[in-house]
């Protein structure tokens, strides 16, 4: 299987004050294509942060990302933006809604983006998916918060991206609405086929992927491959 | 609690301390401004009286006149009279005011001469000093002589101005002015000859105004008067009056400006700490601990903000003599006085909280449960406690602006004016988010949809910048209108409309001659009045001698002994207007004559329309009746009269004319004199250019001081927007990043809000624009009362350029999402 994701000797500082803050150190493992891969770790092990490496949304201080075979260092913010309105597709905590925009428009964003002609369409199928096609010209505000990371996990999957980022995507949910949401994401995953990088400090959800990397004041304590596969 | 929150949010409130500062900063230093200016102009309507004050009596002072005068210590005495003058040089003769000097006057402005020597050393050497243009005219130069009555003196130089020799009424004749010394030798005093004493004085620092209340009543009784250089400056007319009311109307409208600011700051960050508050009410915060929190927060800034503005106003006052030296017309004295410095820091504290009060009131209704949605719980609607809060607001406005204006009608005028503004901007807000929603174009590009989708979705800030900008573009533009109005009026004497040249006494069987020499010259005739003389011979019954016994009287001295000079004519004239009864414009019966006179002689005289007046038309006895009243804009530079009668009566009395010209130039004005002097010598020539030098000095100060003034407060209404937009910054930052996060390139980002903020821009702008075009119009009829030809600046220079400079910093405003990476932003802004 080809590596959809490779990451090489990644480091990470954030300056505070006058103090520097090693987020993370010297961080390699690889993500094959289709793989679900979770990482894991206890608050401000660092998860966070190499998420938003790996998708493009920051940029490291040493090491290199490898991206569906692009090296994003290499690429500009234009670049990395366009790389990921292709291949990548996110899932939030917070959900991220645009607050302006009705459920509908949100799912349709990324493909319009693109300058899709049926985002609309494309839109309408997923929200029906997710159970929500009585609620796709509520704006985010009129929604509740298991609604509103339906509407996220439809806008994630609008684009048919390659890979996946969802950044504790039940932490703002309770059990039930979340044990949904889950299942919700592993059906819609299974489905297209797409790479799934779940980030958590839940080891049941993280259970449920192929991979396991766990991470501690930065640095990778574990990576194996779960019991279950 | 306050102190804690403060901390967090430092930029925040930074913005809005920079509404607060810029605003008062601005009221601060145009009020600082605006009394240094009042000092300056005062000052220079010293230099058209030459004194401070003057007491003047047209006889000899009474004993009791006479020890009320020395009382006050004059610094220098006059006396003036209209006589016969004669050039033994070549014989010419001349009816000339001679001016008998004494003193060091003036104390204020100079005596212009030529040679420049001769004013400081006529008095010593014992010559006069002799009109300018009478030598022209009379080929006269320095160092002839002059016969004064029974002597004869050496002219020591020409005199081209010399205060208190600018009215016409006044310097008929054109002044020669000899030292005090010589008058009793000329032996021109003659018992019932007409003539003026007056005794100058100067007392930079005397309360005239309590002066005049003290003394004028005494000398009234004595047939004498006081005039003080303030009235001057009242005298000279409107447009003083028009300069402080427009200062006022720039203090005004910067500080409606700094409120704006203050509003939008407030708003929407009160906005974005609501989840706070509901955070606070759920630990169990009471109502009133999270409004204080806020209200000591907005307290503090806005007396920090308040004192900052006010330093800054009072740096800006002291910088002004030295960066503008090379550019003011003239020395502006700046002394700070404490009044608006107080005011400045007290304004900054009321108004920061009186315009926060409406946003924190939200503090106050806002729900715990919010903490547990965003936005879902429809939030309780004080409905009561915002009216009360409008209500006060609209008050303090009114309060303020009429603590500026000192006119409530004025004052309710413009609150008014600005509310009405406000109103039409929110519904023209509404009405755009709905056509818009309504003509929504679906077929459109994504960026060009979302751009428009922003101006009318939830959070849109179409109502906010809507009503910033067009406020903002609305009251400069209004100042730039404004501005213009007052300048067009002060270039009088330019325009070839308004008289120089006045030719009096042109008896009736010259007339015809007259005119054709005028128009043998190129000169068009632009008025020719007749002129009718006479005096009151009883009012309301009672005759003037029997009134003069009287010492209870009201009707002022002057009055009584006047001989006034008349005309008659069918239409009122444009510096006129009927404040009370009819004009009538034909007398056939034999009815008293339905008269018309100014309202200071009605007030003077006390009468009222009805009142019958019998006047002595050169020996005639003529019964009058009040028929109406007319308010006279004295200042305007033309014959103003205070009684006029009707066609159909004065035309067989003995009369003669008054013609006036405007000649382009000293040498044609020069050559007109001389043929008319030829022709009929008894013609007096009054050439109003020396007049209209000093006015237009004074005016050429005063248009640079608007210009400037305006400019200044242009100025703030620009960097106040710049805070307004800069505000709107937190709502579109975050939808942006998201956008960048999903993958949308630098380009879509720019043109969603490239697109927002120029159709904002542009549609705010030309309300603006197009509001403030209607407010100057009415200004300038029911103000300024001034013609009002609007100018193409604020169409193509203003709406453009607001526009693009909403745009650039709509623009700026995205600038960080652009250079720094979107975990960086997610992570701060959400």
């Amino acid at each position: 299987m080809s590596k959809i994701l490779k990451i090489n000797g990644l480091e990470k500082t954030y300056e505070s004050g006058s103090k520097k803050l090693t987020v993370l150190k010297n961080i390699s493992f690889e993500v094959e294509q289709g793989q679900t891969f979770s990482i894991v770790g206890p608050s401000g092990s660092g998860k966070t942060t190499l998420l938003g490496l790996c998708a493009g949304l920051d940029k490291p201080d040493a090491g290199t990302v490898e991206l569906c075979g692009h090296d994003l260092s290499a690429l500009n913010e234009d670049e990395r933006a366009q790389l990921r309105n292709k291949e990548v597709g996110f899932i939030f905590q917070n959900f991220q809604l645009l607050p302006t925009l009705t459920a509908l428009e949100n799912v349709s964003v990324p493909l319009e983006l693109q300058g899709s002609n049926n985002a609309a369409e494309v839109a309408k199928t997923l929200l029906e998916k997710v159970g929500l096609s009585d609620r796709m010209h509520h704006y985010p505000s009129q929604l509740s918060g298991g609604e509103q990371q339906r509407v996220a996990l439809a806008r994630a999957f609008s684009n048919t991206p390659s890979i996946l980022f969802a950044d504790e995507p039940t932490g703002n949910l309770d059990d039930e609405t979340g044990e949904k949401v889950i299942q919700l994401l592993f059906e819609l995953n299974k489905e297209a086929g797409t790479t799934l990088v779940i980030i958590s400090h839940d080891l049941d959800l993280a259970n449920r992927t192929q991979q396991i990397l766990k991470l501690k004041g930065g640095q990778i304590v574990t990576n194996q491959t779960t019991a279950t596969f | 609690m306050a102190w804690r929150d403060a901390k967090a949010s430092k930029v925040r409130l930074l913005l809005f301390m920079a509404s607060i500062i810029l605003g008062i900063a601005a009221v601060v230093s145009i009020q600082l401004f605006s009394e240094n200016l009042k000092d300056n102009i005062q000052r220079q309507s010293k230099v058209l009286m030459g004194a401070d004050f003057i007491i003047d009596s047209r006889d000899e002072p009474t004993e009791r006149a006479q020890a009320i005068i020395d009382s006050l210590n004059p610094d220098a005495r006059e006396v003036n009279f209209v006589s016969m003058i004669a050039f033994p040089k070549n014989g010419g003769t001349k009816l000339v005011r001679v001016r008998g000097l004494d003193g060091d006057f003036p104390f204020y402005g100079k005596l212009t001469t030529i040679p420049s020597s001769a004013a400081a050393s006529y008095q010593e050497l014992g010559g006069a000093l002799v009109d300018a243009t009478l030598m022209l005219q009379y080929d006269i130069k320095a160092g002839d002589s002059i016969k004064v009555g029974e002597i004869t003196l050496p002219i020591t130089g020409a005199l081209k101005s010399i205060p208190g020799s600018n009215a016409m009424s006044s310097s008929v004749a054109p002044p020669v002015v000899i030292p005090y010394r010589y008058i009793a030798k000329t032996e021109l005093l003659q018992f019932g000859s007409r003539k003026e004493y007056q005794f100058f004085y100067k007392a930079p620092t005397a309360d005239l105004e309590a002066l005049e209340n003290r003394i004028e009543p005494m000398l009234d009784l004595e047939k004498a008067d006081l005039d003080t250089h303030t009235s001057t400056s009242r005298r000279l007319g409107r447009r003083y009056d028009n300069v402080g009311k427009f200062l006022n109307l720039v203090a005004f409208i910067a500080l409606l400006l700094g409120c704006v600011g203050i509003a939008s700051s407030v708003n929407i960050y009160i906005k974005e700490k609501l989840k706070a508050v509901a955070v606070l009410k759920c630990m169990g915060a009471t109502r009133r601990q999270s409004f204080l929190i806020f209200l000591i927060q907005i307290s503090g800034i806005g007396i920090i903000g308040g004192l900052i503005g006010t330093l800054i106003g009072v740096g800006l006052q002291e910088l002004f003599p030295y960066i503008l030296k090379d550019f003011l017309p003239f020395d502006v004295e700046i002394h700070i006085s404490m009044q608006p410095l107080i005011m400045g820091v007290l304004l900054g504290l009321f108004m920061s909280v009186l315009f926060a009060l409406l946003p924190l009131m939200r503090t106050w209704y806002v729900s715990p449960l919010e903490v547990l949605r965003i936005g879902g719980t429809p939030m309780e609607k004080p409905k009561k406690a915002r009216l009360i809060i409008l209500l006060i607001i609209i008050a303090s406005l009114y309060a303020f602006s009429f603590w500026l204006l000192k006119d409530w009608q004025y004052s309710a005028a413009f609150v008014i004016g600005v509310l009405v503004t406000f109103a039409i901007l929110a519904a023209v807000a509404v009405l755009c988010m709905k056509i818009v929603k309504a003509l929504f174009p679906k077929w459109a590009d994504f960026t060009v949809r979302q751009s428009l989708l922003n101006l009318f979705r939830p959070n849109n800030q179409t109502l906010v910048l809507i009503v910033a900008i067009g406020l903002g573009t609305f009251l400069i533009s209004t100042l730039y209108f404004t501005k213009d109005i007052l300048l067009a009026k002060t270039s009088v004497g330019a325009s070839t409309e308004n008289a120089n040249l006045i030719a009096l006494d042109v008896q009736s069987t010259q007339l015809t001659e007259t005119i054709t020499t005028f128009t043998d010259n190129n000169l068009e005739i632009l008025d020719n009045i007749p002129l009718v003389t006479m005096r009151m011979h009883s009012i309301k019954g009672r005759t003037v001698n029997a009134i003069q016994q009287d010492s209870t009287r009201s009707i002022r001295g002057w009055l009584l002994n006047h001989e006034f000079r008349t005309t008659y004519r069918e239409n009122l004239i444009a510096s006129e207007e009927l404040t009370q009864g009819n004009w009538v414009s034909n007398h056939t019966t034999k009815d008293p004559i339905p008269i018309s006179i100014s309202d200071n002689l009605a007030q003077d005289g006390k009468l009222a329309i009805g009142d019958k007046v019998v006047f002595n038309v050169q020996g005639v006895l003529m019964e009058t009746v009040v028929g109406s009243i007319r308010k006279v804009d004295w200042g305007q530079m033309q014959l103003n009269f205070s009684i006029v009668f009707p066609k159909g009566v004065l035309e067989q009395a003995p009369q003669f004319n008054v013609l006036t010209t405007y000649v382009p130039d000293e040498t044609r004005s020069a050559k007109l004199q001389s043929e008319l002097v030829a022709k009929f010598p008894n013609v007096s020539i009054i050439d109003l250019r020396q007049v209209y030098t000093i006015i237009e000095d004074i005016l050429q100060k005063v248009t640079w001081i608007i210009n400037f003034m305006a400019f200044f407060s242009i100025l703030t209404g620009i960097i106040v927007l710049i805070g307004s937009v800069r505000n709107s910054k937190y709502q579109r930052v975050k939808e942006s990043v998201l956008l960048r996060t999903l993958g949308a390139k630098n380009k879509q980002i720019l043109r969603i809000s490239a697109l927002e903020y120029l159709f904002l821009g542009l549609l705010g702008s030309l309300v603006g624009v197009l509001l403030a075009l209607v407010s100057s119009l009415l200004l300038a009829i029911l103000v300024f009362k001034e013609p009002f030809v609007p100018s193409a600046v604020p169409f193509l220079g203003f709406l453009p350029g607001i526009s693009l400079l909403v745009l650039a910093i709509g623009l700026s405003n995205i600038q960080g999402v652009l250079k720094s990476s979107p975990l960086e932003v997610l992570r701060r802004e959400v």
